[in-house]
């Protein structure tokens, strides 16, 4: 055991704190000078008019809440979102449960799953495009179906290829922090379940899935906070003016951004920001009563 | 009985993993076909044809023809494929210059204030550029950087990410051996440089390779922030190429993978253990 009179350790825990704060200060004065200090201008100029610079209250909010390219792209990235999300979630744990136990191949498979995550999405531009073009790839084997052909860019389709290309890029990731969690489930309580003769469904849904429970809120909103980055993929196969089915928040930022509209854009930040807050709360919750 | 289990385990994961993989295959061939095959192919896309195109994953003739092309012939490719390497490489430096000693700062010590930052990082982690577009315009206006290379490089280079990620590897190192190498007499240099760094490599290695595919994979950023073709990386160029000109953007396109998937299947396993580190408990 160590002794030391309390002059010393605080003099000591002093000389710590100080090593402390300047192993931080490089990285955390970036973050002021380009994070926090213009996130703030940023709310300030949410209230004024870009043109003039006079105040002008929430007039930027009631504008945007009051415009109709906003409620589109509000609207289609929450019902991108609401699909999307589930989805994942379930596709991503079905794979998870698939590879967790030994299976010749299994570390190939992980790679597979994986791998679009690698991709850089501009590399598999064509590939979308031409699959997904009305007389592409897609369409080729409908019509070998003898079923009707899609026009899958220029109709509401469109944006189930948007939902389709997120599926593809995440699954992988999501994978991997399902079968995070899967591993966390301690062996013994299977076993325990199966000398009183419960069955594999059984040990799933009574085991299985209530242990997964603090893995799945991680989850949903480290899914949800990557569904803001399927943008690129959006993009890349629509440009700027896609279908009007997969106009995303990130293109009407970046129209008004184009068109200079500074004081729509800082009040669209602030509110997304809010918003995104909000769900860092959540997962902030979550991780706490996992500990 | 658990035998055919696990065959139909096996098929399932098979069937999915092709339909996962197709496109990146499909990329991949395409970079191996002359221009006649890719014109045969894909000419329904293309305006004039009728009919469907079709594709087969095995080129008819393959060759390297339009790789050789791309290489000797393009030296605007070249420029790109620099601009994309040179940002890609001053990000994730930057990043872990200033991002691990932040870490283990916030690993490592209880200061007034450091939950606060903490919480602060964790926020700005998941901010997506969306949100960020429009106060990095104003500083890198303020600056006079826009449309330079630093505009997209400085940003990035104090993203909250790999603190994140390689704080929870630096918060698994026990307590005691930092106790004990205090007791010899090891300032806080040698502590951070001699034990932290040593032991949560593993955090920094996965740290780097996440932030390298995020760095290559970059669109929002350089769209928003570089004005001049030049300075362009190869992501925003490649979505510029048409089907017509399929030769070039296949083989391009293959060049781009390249050192992405080089990335990833020489550090899976830390990228894997990055992720997971999310998971785990805050």
């Amino acid at each position: 055991m160590r002794s030391c009179r309390p002059s010393t350790c605080t003099w000591r825990n002093r000389k710590r704190n100080l090593a402390g704060v300047l192993f931080l200060l490089p990285d955390f004065l970036g973050v002021i000078v380009f994070a926090l200090l213009p996130f703030g201008v940023v709310v300030l100029r949410s209230f004024q008019s870009a043109v003039t610079g006079e105040w002008t209250g929430l007039k930027n909010y009631a504008e945007i809440f009051g415009n109709t390219a906003f409620r589109l792209a509000v609207r289609n990235t929450l019902r991108f979102t609401a699909v999307c999300i589930p989805a994942l979630i379930i596709l991503s744990l079905f794979l998870a449960v698939l590879l967790q136990k030994a299976l010749p191949g299994r570390n190939f498979f992980k790679s597979a799953f994986l791998l679009p995550m690698a991709v850089p999405a501009a590399s598999v531009v064509l590939v979308w495009k031409v699959l997904f073009h009305s007389n592409g790839l897609l369409n080729g084997v409908l019509e070998g179906m003898r079923m009707e052909k899609v026009s899958w860019m220029s109709s509401g389709m469109a944006f189930w290829v948007l939902v389709i290309s997120y599926l593809w890029k995440n699954v992988g990731y999501d994978m991997i922090l399902w079968l995070a969690g899967l591993a966390a489930i301690p062996e013994q309580i299977y076993e325990a379940a199966r000398v009183d003769g419960a069955g594999e469904w059984q040990c799933f849904t009574k085991i299985t899935l209530p242990n997964l429970k603090p893995s799945l809120y991680t989850i949903s909103v480290l899914s949800f906070l990557n569904s803001f980055k399927v943008f690129r993929e959006a993009w890349l196969v629509a440009g700027d003016y896609p279908h009007e089915s997969m106009y995303l928040l990130q293109h009407l930022y970046s129209n008004w951004f184009r068109e200079l509209s500074f004081d729509k854009i800082a009040a669209a930040a602030v509110v997304n920001a809010g918003v995104v807050f909000l769900l860092v709360l959540l997962l902030k919750k979550a991780w706490d009563k996992q500990e | 009985m658990k035998k055919i289990k696990t065959a139909l385990r096996f098929m399932i994961l098979a069937i999915l993993a092709g339909v996962i993989c197709f496109p990146i295959l499909f990329a991949v061939s395409g970079a191996f076909m002359q221009q006649w095959e890719l014109a045969e192919n894909l000419s329904p896309v293309l305006a004039s044809g009728d009919g469907m195109a079709s594709w087969s994953l095995l080129p008819r003739a393959p060759s390297l023809a339009s790789l050789v092309e791309l290489l000797l012939d393009t030296p605007q490719f070249f420029v790109m494929f620099w601009n994309s390497l040179k940002l890609a490489c001053c990000i994730v430096g930057g990043q872990l210059l200033v991002g691990v000693p932040a870490a283990w700062s916030l690993a490592r010590f209880r200061f007034p204030g450091s939950r606060a930052v903490s919480m602060i990082y964790l926020v700005l982690m998941l901010m997506p550029f969306q949100v960020l577009m429009f106060p990095e315009y104003l500083v890198l206006n303020g600056m006079g950087l826009l449309d330079t290379h630093s505009a997209v490089i400085l940003p990035a280079v104090f993203s909250t990410f790999p603190v994140f990620i390689i704080q929870r590897f630096f918060a698994a190192i026990p307590e005691e051996i930092l106790e004990a190498a205090r007791i010899d007499g090891a300032g806080e240099l040698r502590l951070f440089f001699h034990i932290g760094v040593p032991l949560g490599a593993s955090g920094i290695v996965s740290a780097g390779i996440l932030g390298f595919l995020e760095a290559w994979n970059m669109i929002e950023q350089p769209m928003t922030f570089l004005k001049t073709k030049s300075l362009w990386p190869l992501s925003l160029f490649l979505p510029q190429i048409t089907v017509e000109d399929a030769a070039f953007g296949f083989t391009a396109a293959l060049m781009m993978l390249i050192p992405a998937v080089l990335v990833f299947l020489s550090g899976q396993e830390y990228l894997e253990q990055g992720i997971a580190a999310a998971a785990l408990k805050g």
